[in-house]
């Protein structure tokens, strides 16, 4: 029989802050975090709305160790993310690493912790690149592709490339954490940071750690990042204004505003978090995973793909959709998507998904790509412990769907369903159980 | 080990700088050809490096059924959808009528390319020089007509998976990691793991991956990691020699079939190999230096061993594997400290255990590499010949195993070990054995 494993620390960052309490707050009270972009000027882009993090909340060189301080020069802004989240997660599941108590004993061996991370595709900055690029610019404009190689290129830092490789967030958590176990990254956009979970689910199962960090974290505020989504159709005008920005479900809606942030979790081997005295907040039911095969595309999306694996995830974990009290689908007002998942809960869940409990996070967050899923995970498990759900933001006159606005209200489920449907047609279901 | 699930590989394939099929390939491995040549995809006449093992002469739209259903594909798309075709096709899963949701797919996808002219001639337009950063309106303006929003979509490192789910009807658990030059090692690794829990009877694996453009090359170079051999470029990638510099960029796809034993018996499918064994760690060291004792790689092919049930204390006189296909990259450091791991881990037996790599021919395809070295193993088990390490005329004194120089070997051999490790920490190394 396989190990039990469960969630046993939440760290997720979003644009309310670093940690579940500043997130949990905003999303009780009905708060959005959607507001003008700040990191650039978007003014002309399609859409001019962003969910990132304040400038003040997130000061990467005061949550490394002293002695990793050098290595935030290279550092991306997802880099960063992931590092917070990863504070975060540890010190909610009270597990202390060479990275947050290097005069401590660890309470996990290195080589039993594992790391998987979600990530994007990660622009490079585009202002360091292009302070090297304009070096090789002549007179008349154009570009000199010769000099470039003999001279441009030598004003770019010699670690500029490991600034945007994928899987730098994991190596940069796994150096900081020493976590010696496997180590992945998965590149599925919204479904990163749920496969990045399966994954770490399997490595313990199969015995190859206790432990594992996982989620994943993404920033697309950046001119090439919304250049894309708004080209591929994903992104609303923002013509309702922040507070109506981002409507799923809803028959007016008209795509998401990208957030940033995601974060990590410490899923746990039931046993191994027992033996250390500590309790896991949730347990991981079931997790099903499929691929879309009829559209894909930038915004597509499939309800029988979405509704296959909702059922994968109900039958690993022994459940009837009955079971199910309340729903976390991706909800990110980009309608095609909105109507694959709407189809899949229909599939599932028959009449009784218009009376469905639905926690909608993108209004309140945006869509925070490959670390999307993280957040998602984090306030399913908050739900749990606190018998609570979240205030839905959103209008009225939602088609069968119970996703109305609504406050925050006690309703103690036992069992959340969490969905992705990602760019690129990866869909997950993952069933999470209170662990008492 | 006894009662559990074994994976076999039921199909291969490849699009390599030598070649786009299994057997002339193979047969140009033997020979101890290389394909390395000046780099024409670009103007890198005066880049520190001026030459790479490229893919030439290849036309994606002749392994799909039809290629308008894919629009526009990035390069490692169409890689990987060529190399996909043969193993699919060698394996016999058009006749097998096979459940498509009990088909999945694990690639280990990078990035694509990025329209570099484009990107360039849209931040030089948009730079402001007083202020030494891109105007973002005027970057958004430019944008518009020259970064082709579909393309740069098809750039990203799920599209590869995403196609070859559209073309074989994959509708299985899917995921795709990038973990740098270890990620297809860890992709059959994990795809592996995912029969053996019973979440699919077939997974397709594999890697495909191309960095050979601008900013590929030109991050390499920064990092000193390529070759600068311009002035003998047959023999810049020379392995374990005492004069390497570097490793040779390549490019390409290596895609396998893997199913349970028991699915491909049942539909008498033919059987490469069998995948014993997997071991995955992370350095957990620092960003760009592997520790000096190989303490990641080490780990990775004590669990790689371990896992195939192959205890080294019982092997005193035959070694239980008789072939390494060693990660090899021609890097001072690399090749040291995995000579290092490996005689740490064999002991007395290393130096009876030929070990080559196949990257002094073919260059290093990066996400690739650990897929197309996998698939070497394979053949070198079928023909019982030991494809040669080139260039190997200077040895290295301080490297002192058998590296295979310069000619192939014929030799039996039941059980490979193939490593891979990653820019970033990840170590993967895979066990495949005979199978009769």
């Amino acid at each position: 029989m396989s190990r039990t494993v469960g969630i046993s620390g939440i760290g997720p960052v979003s644009t309310f802050g670093i940690g579940i309490d500043p997130l949990w707050e905003a999303l009780l009270a009905g708060r959005t975090g959607i507001d003008t972009v700040g990191q650039f000027d978007a003014s002309a882009f399609g859409c001019p709305l962003a969910a990132e993090l304040g400038p003040d909340m997130l000061s990467i060189r005061s949550i490394v160790p002293k002695h990793y301080r050098k290595a935030t020069k290279v550092m991306c802004r997802d880099i960063e993310l992931a590092i917070a989240g990863a504070v975060a997660a540890l010190d909610d599941a009270a597990l202390t690493t060479a990275g947050t108590d290097k005069d401590s004993p660890p309470t996990i061996e290195p080589h039993r912790m594992g790391c998987q991370i979600g990530a994007g595709l990660i622009c490079s900055d585009v202002n360091e690149l292009g302070a090297a690029l304009v070096t090789s610019q002549l007179e008349d404009g154009s570009f000199d592709l010769d000099h470039w190689g003999r001279e441009g290129m030598q004003n770019l830092t010699p670690l500029w490339l490991l600034k945007s490789l994928p899987n730098m967030l994991a190596c940069h958590v796994t150096i900081v954490h020493d976590c010696r176990g496997p180590s992945n990254t998965i590149t599925c956009w919204e479904s990163s940071a749920a496969l990045s979970l399966a994954e770490s689910v399997r490595v313990i199962q199969r015995g190859a750690a206790d432990a594992c960090l996982s989620g994943g974290a993404e920033s697309r505020q950046n001119v090439l990042a919304f250049h894309r989504q708004a080209e591929a159709g994903r992104l609303t005008d923002g013509a309702r204004g922040a507070e109506q920005a981002v409507l799923p479900f809803h028959p007016d809606a008209d795509g998401c505003v990208l957030g940033e942030g995601g974060g990590l979790v410490v899923v746990e081997a039931v046993d191994h978090a027992a033996a250390r005295g500590r309790a896991v907040d949730a347990i991981i039911e079931g997790v099903g995973i499929t691929q879309t095969i009829d559209d894909w595309t930038g915004v597509g999306a499939s309800g029988e793909s979405i509704a296959d694996a909702i059922e994968q995830a109900l039958s690993q974990a022994g459940l009837d959709a009955d079971a199910i009290d309340a729903v976390i689908p991706f909800g990110s007002g980009i309608a095609a998507i909105d109507t694959a998942e709407r189809d899949a809960l229909h599939r599932v869940f028959g009449d009784r998904a218009a009376e469905l409990e639905l926690v909608l996070l993108v209004p309140a967050v945006g869509n925070c790509c490959s670390g999307h899923g993280s957040i998602q995970l984090a306030v399913a498990v908050q739900c749990l412990k606190t018998g609570m759900l979240p205030a839905r933001r959103g209008s009225e006159a939602i088609d069968g769907l119970n996703a109305a606005p609504l406050d925050a209200r006690q309703t103690n489920p036992r069992h959340m369903l969490v969905l992705s449907a990602s760019l690129g047609g990866q869909n997950t279901a993952v069933i999470l159980g209170g662990a008492s | 080990m006894s009662d559990r699930t074994r994976v076999v590989v039921t199909g291969a394939g490849w699009i390599t700088p030598l070649g786009h099929d299994l057997e002339s390939v193979w047969a140009r491995l033997q020979n101890g050809e290389t394909a390395v040549s000046p780099i024409d995809r670009f103007q890198a006449g005066s880049f520190p490096t001026t030459f790479a093992n490229q893919v030439r002469g290849y036309d994606w739209t002749t392994s799909v059924k039809d290629a308008d259903r894919h629009g526009v594909i990035g390069a490692h798309t169409g890689f990987a959808l060529g190399a996909a075709r043969q193993a699919w096709s060698m394996a016999g899963l058009d006749e097998a009528a096979a459940d498509p949701r009990r088909i999945g797919i694990y690639l280990a996808s990078g990035e694509g390319v990025l329209d570099f002219d484009s990107y360039q001639r849209t931040s030089l337009s948009a730079w402001n020089k007083d202020l030494r950063a891109i105007n973002d309106s005027q970057w958004h303006d430019t944008a518009v007509d020259a970064i082709d929003g579909a393309y740069e979509l098809a750039q990203e490192p799920n599209m590869p998976m995403a196609h070859i789910a559209r073309e074989f009807g994959i509708r299985g658990p899917a995921f795709n990691c990038l973990t740098a030059c270890a990620a297809s090692n860890q992709a059959i690794g994990e795809a592996c793991d995912l029969i053996r829990r019973g979440d699919a009877d077939v997974m397709i694996s594999g890697g495909t991956h191309t960095m050979l453009h601008v900013l590929g090359i030109t991050g390499f170079n920064r990092l000193t990691a390529l070759s600068t051999r311009n002035d003998d470029i047959p023999r810049a990638s020379r392995p374990f020699s005492r004069s390497r510099d570097g490793f040779v960029m390549g490019e390409g796809s290596g895609i396998i079939v893997l199913e349970s034993e028991a699915h491909a018996r049942a539909r008498g499918a033919q059987i490469l190999g069998e995948v014993t064994g997997y071991g995955s760690t992370a350095d957990a060291y620092r960003i760009t230096d592997i520790h000096p004792e190989g303490r990641g790689p080490c780990a990775a092919m004590r669990e790689a061993l371990a896992d195939a049930g192959i205890d080294l204390s019982h092997s005193t006189d035959a070694p239980p594997v008789q072939y390494i296909s060693a990660h090899g990259t021609g890097t001072q450091e690399n090749d040291k400290i995995e000579t290092r791991a490996v005689k740490t881990v064999f002991g007395d037996l290393a130096p009876s255990i030929p070990m080559t790599s196949i990257k002094s021919m073919m260059g290093h395809l990066i996400c690739a590499a650990g897929a197309v070295e996998f698939i070497t193993c394979l053949l070198i088990m079928r023909d019982g010949v030991i494809p040669p390490t080139i260039n190997l005329n200077d040895p290295d004194p301080d490297l002192d195993l058998d590296y295979v120089p310069n000619e192939a070997r014929s030799a039996p051999v039941d059980t490979c070990l193939s490593n891979a490790f990653g820019f970033g920490g990840q170590n993967d190394t895979l066990i495949v054995s005979r199978v009769d």
